[in-house]
């Protein structure tokens, strides 16, 4: 690390704190986003000379709430009318630092600051690039980049999002028990988009797009630090960790995907496994259970196979039927479908799939699961016209190309009998 | 005389680091390491897991467990290490370059009452 890297990183960290204090003062987020721009700028020319202060996140609330009040008290001079409404706020805002310093904002801060990003009218999209923006503090570019779009779009992409957001009645109170809970699980909705958009990748855009599982995991970890107890969220991040921890394996040379049993498992990161594990165990003992916890508790049972034939398949379709009766839906019966085709075979698998192919006929997993299971059952033909549906249906040229691979295999096997056919 | 050198730092700026610095703080403290190893005064060293993966067993009656760490303190207990030196002053010397190669945060030096080093593989 160079010598002023350290301050990088302190600024990173220390902005979801103070841009969600200066939010609370000023109730404008381009206000709070300029004083701690601002802020930012004073301490990159102080502290290299002064060294980092004890707590940096309040030295940028303070430096940058002085300056934005400086600027504004300037700009009243200027004009004739003053806003009554902005002074007394000021006045109070003053009287109150310490009290707005206090450990049980901080957390309500944060928590707003990544609300607001949630808003019910923001598409996923922008709800994604919003919260990265001012949460997170990524440059435009650098979020452009991770979506595959150029800056300009992305530009205009969050200044809408932030122009509706600003339209919306932001709650400064501090929320009550539910109202907390409410916004709780919106973030959690919102940061595991934030790791689906970059989990989702194929093999040639994921190392571009890794950083936004990165930054996932940083906003997980930063609300289970500020809501330690919550097993949702302990949930959340185990299940992003343990996914995250398969990164290095998912995908070969090419860029094809490789499926979980065909994973090299030593590429598999230990560390975050270890963290993943430890948090899934924690969470457990509150015997609260929800679909994070039991989704993480699946991707577990995974990380704990040392090789694919050690996984307990069993345990694995008795989540996937729990996390059924939480969150039915057609895409969790596919995934226990393969659960159950490794425990009772792949004619149970393709009973319990038939009666998804309405709900899921432009699903491209439908069809590459239909096929794999139809191919173990040597029932070529129609394994063949589920892969050419699914090549159709594929999102990625990974995704495509994996299926081109049963094809291939398929053909393969047909092949020898075609030509003893031929004779 | 063992010196255990207590690592605390603000767990959300190194969890800021990306990858590459992160390893670049790594490279820098094992050159640290390896000279004190080839001097035969390293004993073991850890890094933990956040402090979000942390739990608490307070030993009350009956005893209480918590999410957490047990201090919730604006820097955390990230590793530590433990080294042989003669005295306070050589300890204080291994945490300054320690501290040259990781800026930013504390060391705790403390010395050790009992080490047992165990035989789990690392």
């Amino acid at each position: 690390m160079t010598d002023t890297a350290w301050i990088d990183g302190a600024l990173t960290s220390a902005r979801p704190q103070a841009v969600g204090a200066l939010l609370r003062y000023f109730r404008d987020l381009d206000t709070a986003e300029e004083a701690f721009q601002n802020a930012c700028l004073r301490a990159l020319k102080s502290w290299p000379q002064n060294g980092p202060p004890r707590d940096p996140a309040a030295w940028l609330i303070m430096v940058g709430r002085n300056v934005a009040i400086d600027d504004i008290r300037r700009g009243k001079k200027q004009q004739p009318l003053p806003e009554e409404d902005a002074i007394s706020d000021l006045d109070d805002a003053e009287e109150q630092l310490a009290e707005r310093l206090d450990g049980s904002h901080y957390r309500d801060d944060i928590l707003r600051l990544l609300f607001i990003c949630c808003h019910p009218d923001l598409p996923a999209t922008q709800q994604i690039a919003l919260a990265l923006r001012i949460v997170s503090g990524l440059t435009v570019k650098q979020i452009a980049r991770a979506f595959l779009v150029s800056e300009a779009a992305m530009e205009q992409r969050i200044t809408r999002a932030k122009g509706r957001v600003s339209d919306a009645d932001v709650p400064f109170e501090t929320p009550g028990a539910v109202e907390r809970t409410d916004r709780l699980s919106a973030v959690a909705a919102m940061i595991y988009l934030i790791f689906n958009e970059g989990y989702s990748a194929s093999g040639d855009t994921a190392e571009i797009r890794a950083p936004l599982c990165e930054e996932a995991i940083r906003l997980a970890r930063l609300l289970l630090r500020l809501f330690q107890s919550e097993p949702e969220i302990m949930g959340l991040t185990a299940l992003l960790l343990l996914q995250h921890a398969r990164a290095a394996a998912r995908f070969d040379s090419d860029g094809a995907v490789i499926l979980l049993d065909d994973q090299d498992r030593s590429k598999w990161n230990k560390p975050l496994i270890a963290e993943g594990l430890a948090l899934i165990d924690k969470a457990m003992r509150h015997r609260r259970s929800g679909p994070y916890q039991v989704q993480a508790a699946i991707a577990a049972l995974h990380a704990r196979a040392e090789r694919p034939e050690d996984t307990d398949w069993t345990q694995i379709d008795l989540l996937y039927g729990a996390l059924e009766i939480m969150q039915p839906s057609p895409v969790v019966t596919l995934n226990r479908a393969v659960a159950v085709s490794k425990v009772r075979g792949p004619e149970a698998g393709l009973d319990m799939i038939e009666p998804l192919a309405q709900r899921l006929s432009n699903y491209f997993h439908f069809f590459g699961v239909r096929g794999a299971f139809l191919m173990q059952l040597g029932r070529n033909d129609e394994a063949r016209t589920a892969f050419d549906r699914a090549i159709a249906l594929a999102n990625t040229s990974a995704e495509a190309a994996h299926i081109r691979m049963h094809l291939d295999r398929l053909q393969r096997d047909s092949q020898p009998r075609g030509v003893k056919a031929g004779k | 005389m063992l010196y255990a050198i207590l690592c605390y730092h603000d767990e959300d700026t190194v969890g800021s680091w990306t990858k590459e610095q992160d390893a670049a703080v790594m490279q820098k403290l094992s050159v640290v390491q390896d000279k004190l190893a080839k001097q035969g005064r390293l004993g073991p060293v850890a890094r933990l897991l956040p402090t979000t993966a942390a739990t608490t067993l307070r030993k009350d009656d009956p005893p209480l467990v918590l999410d957490g760490p047990y201090a919730e303190t604006k820097e955390q207990l990230l590793g530590f290490y433990v080294v042989d030196c003669k005295n306070l002053d050589e300890a204080l010397d291994v945490a300054r370059d320690l501290a040259a190669a990781n800026p930013g945060g504390a060391y705790e030096i403390r010395p050790v009452g009992l080490l047992r080093p165990g035989s789990v593989p690392s």
